[in-house]
């Protein structure tokens, strides 16, 4: 029987009589790998992977197992949605939002609404403001979750995964009730809402946020004391306060870093000042942080919701749209029996809603960070300039700093505590 | 309504650096010259009673009337003071579009600033690494975002793609991963004396 090498955890090797190795000592070998010699090596990685959530394409510089450099590379989704706004009315950009930052399509169509109504000076609605509320934090809520599954699953944990996917698609279906979309909600107007939400709607919301709690405990369990996604996540990808800002960063990002700015608290919109809910911060600035700040969001997120539908239940019947016949279509009955509104039905429709000349930048809280929309009008009824202020573009930007150092496995864990969409980065 | 600080301090300190103030549904629009501007931004993230620590944005405006200049817009703000200021600078169409980075002041101007010069071929003076970033390098048709670009591209569907199926692999990698480590050595020489020349496929 030829001799084997067996692993034993010894100092040296142990030699048989022949004098070949019998026994090798454990643990790595004094000196690095003889075929590389310090070189360098260049790992691509994308933009068809599916730990670069998207198409995103890094190609990274490797000493060893450590990062040296990370390249990003990113555009491979670029659409122009800056450029086809300025061919489209406001209420066409609308649709244009849902595919942005695709995997919170309601909060986007409620940031596009706020930034046209602030440049047109309009007040919408208490009524209005509540489901929009609801409709941000539902948005918070699912692109939480999908952060939280596919983040498990590059970490090696399935079950979280289906667990949060479950609690998305039961949103996702009220959603679908809501808009009667999916994923292309299109939701808002410029002053109000494209639909009231159906008749017994607020109920199947009223027991998601009874029953939601439990998936969030129950992820609480698998991973806030787990040892592996602990060891895999804490002292990973740190960022400090002050680099945070320096880079720009939002939302959840610049949250776990330390620094306590939140758009709903810090530039209250939607009379979220009105809300009784926390912003959670964290002290390291790494994934783990990253990780206790998204959970607890959610925790929030449902605190919101409960609150919204008690305030929308004594809105029942309360108007949802603002009167003004310029900026709100009238009824299909008002439209085909009425002169008057008629005109304005045509008018809205082929000329559009238009804004007087001057300029608005609108920030909201989106669940990527601080999603902006920067309107320049000149009077008419398209805009001039739509600028996306890009929320996970900004925080993509300090992935290669976040990687330097740490290691390739680390890269994907970096990577994906970013929670970044690419719709929305290469818009 | 009272006077934006930030502004009043900036009239005391810059004087004629400040070109003029103008609001616009609530925000404050302070426009600056062009050569100044590094200064004035200096000094609104430096000074304590300024501290505008956070830089929102970068981005630029083109109207749609030719003859009115070009715009490069940062929104600034103060978290210490909870304030935000929207600066720009004017860029007159004629002469170089070129405006000092502020990549050394904020390090989120990187990317930002790069989809600027991609977008409407503005250049950034100081920043370290200005290339395209949403379009590909060796891109020729111009800058997307600029009035004169039609929305559709200046060549036809059947045409870009044409373009994309010819266009050689290696004109993908910069010559900056090109180059990295001993990679570069390993290329094919003809391949290695056409990255020297600059040249990476024509696309």
């Amino acid at each position: 029987m030829a001799g084997r090498t067996v692993e034993f955890a010894l100092s040296t090797p142990v030699l048989d009589q022949h004098g070949r190795v019998s026994q090798a000592p454990l643990g790595a070998p004094s000196q690095g790998e003889d075929d590389l010699h310090g070189e360098h090596m260049l790992i691509n990685i994308g933009p068809q992977h599916p730990a670069t959530h998207g198409v995103l394409r890094l190609v990274i510089e490797l000493d060893g197992e450590r990062v040296v450099r990370v390249i990003p590379h990113i555009g491979y989704l670029h659409s122009g949605f800056e450029k086809l706004g300025e061919y489209r009315h406001y209420n066409q950009i609308v649709p244009l939002t849902d595919r942005t930052d695709y995997l919170s399509p309601m909060a986007n169509n409620v940031g596009l609404a706020l930034a046209a109504e602030k440049l047109m000076g309009i007040t919408i609605t208490e009524r209005c403001q509540v489901l929009r509320v609801i409709a941000c934090e539902m948005s918070r809520i699912i692109s939480h979750l999908v952060w939280l599954g596919t983040t498990g699953i590059d970490l090696g944990a399935f079950t979280p995964f289906l667990w949060s996917f479950q609690q998305r698609e039961r949103i996702y279906d009220l959603q679908e009730s809501w808009t009667g979309a999916r994923l292309t909600t299109s939701l808002t107007r410029v002053g109000g809402m494209m639909a009231d939400v159906p008749e017994g709607w607020e109920a199947g919301l009223r027991e998601f946020c009874r029953t939601f709690p439990t998936t969030l405990r129950e992820v609480d369990t698998m991973f806030t004391r787990n040892a592996i996604w602990i060891g895999r996540t804490q002292g990973v990808g740190v960022m400090s306060a002050a680099d945070a800002i320096n880079y720009s960063l939002s939302g959840p990002m610049l949250r776990a870093s330390g620094v306590p700015f939140d758009v709903r608290k810090d530039r209250p919109y939607l009379g979220y000042e009105t809300y009784d809910f926390d912003v959670p911060v964290g002290e390291h600035g790494d994934i783990y942080d990253r990780y206790r700040v998204r959970l607890e969001e959610m925790w929030q997120s449902t605190r919101i919701l409960e609150q919204a539908l008690d305030r929308l239940a004594k809105l029942a019947g309360a108007p949802l749209n603002v009167s003004d016949a310029r900026v709100i279509l009238p009824s299909k009955s008002q439209a085909m029996s009425d002169m008057e509104s008629m005109i304005h039905h045509f008018k809205q429709v082929m000329e559009g809603v238009k804004a007087p000349p001057g300029e608005a930048y609108l920030p909201i809280e989106n669940p990527k960070g601080e999603l902006g929309y920067y309107f320049v009008a000149d009077g008419t009824a398209k805009p001039v300039r739509w600028r996306i202020r890009p929320p996970s573009f900004i925080n993509l930007a300090a992935l290669p700093t976040l990687c330097v150092g740490a290691l390739l496995s680390d890269v994907i864990a970096i990577n994906a505590s970013v929670d970044i969409v690419m719709g929305e980065i290469d818009r | 309504m009272s006077e934006h600080p930030s502004v009043a301090a900036l009239r005391a300190r810059f004087g004629a650096g400040l070109a003029a103030v103008s609001e616009s549904c609530g925000d404050v629009i302070a426009r600056v010259e062009s050569g100044r501007a590094h200064e004035i931004f200096t000094w609104l993230r430096d000074d304590p009673a300024q501290a505008y620590d956070y830089l929102v944005d970068v981005t630029a405006v083109e109207y749609r009337d030719p003859e009115l200049p070009l715009e490069v817009v940062w929104q600034l703000r103060s978290l210490p003071h909870a304030r935000d200021l929207r600066v720009k600078v004017a860029l007159d169409k004629a002469g170089p579009l070129e405006v000092p980075s502020v990549y050394d002041l904020w390090r989120g101007a990187d990317w930002l600033e790069r989809e600027v010069y991609d977008m409407f071929g503005i250049s950034f003076a100081g920043h370290p690494d200005l290339r395209r970033i949403l379009m590909w390098e060796t891109y020729h048709e111009g800058h997307p975002l600029r009035k004169d670009f039609p929305l559709r591209g200046h060549f036809s569907r059947a045409e870009q793609t044409r373009q994309a199926l010819a266009a050689n692999p290696e004109a993908h990698y910069s010559i900056e991963e090109l180059s990295i480590a001993e990679s570069y050595d390993d290329l094919p020489a003809e391949m290695r004396a056409r990255l020297a020349h600059g040249e990476r496929g024509a696309v």
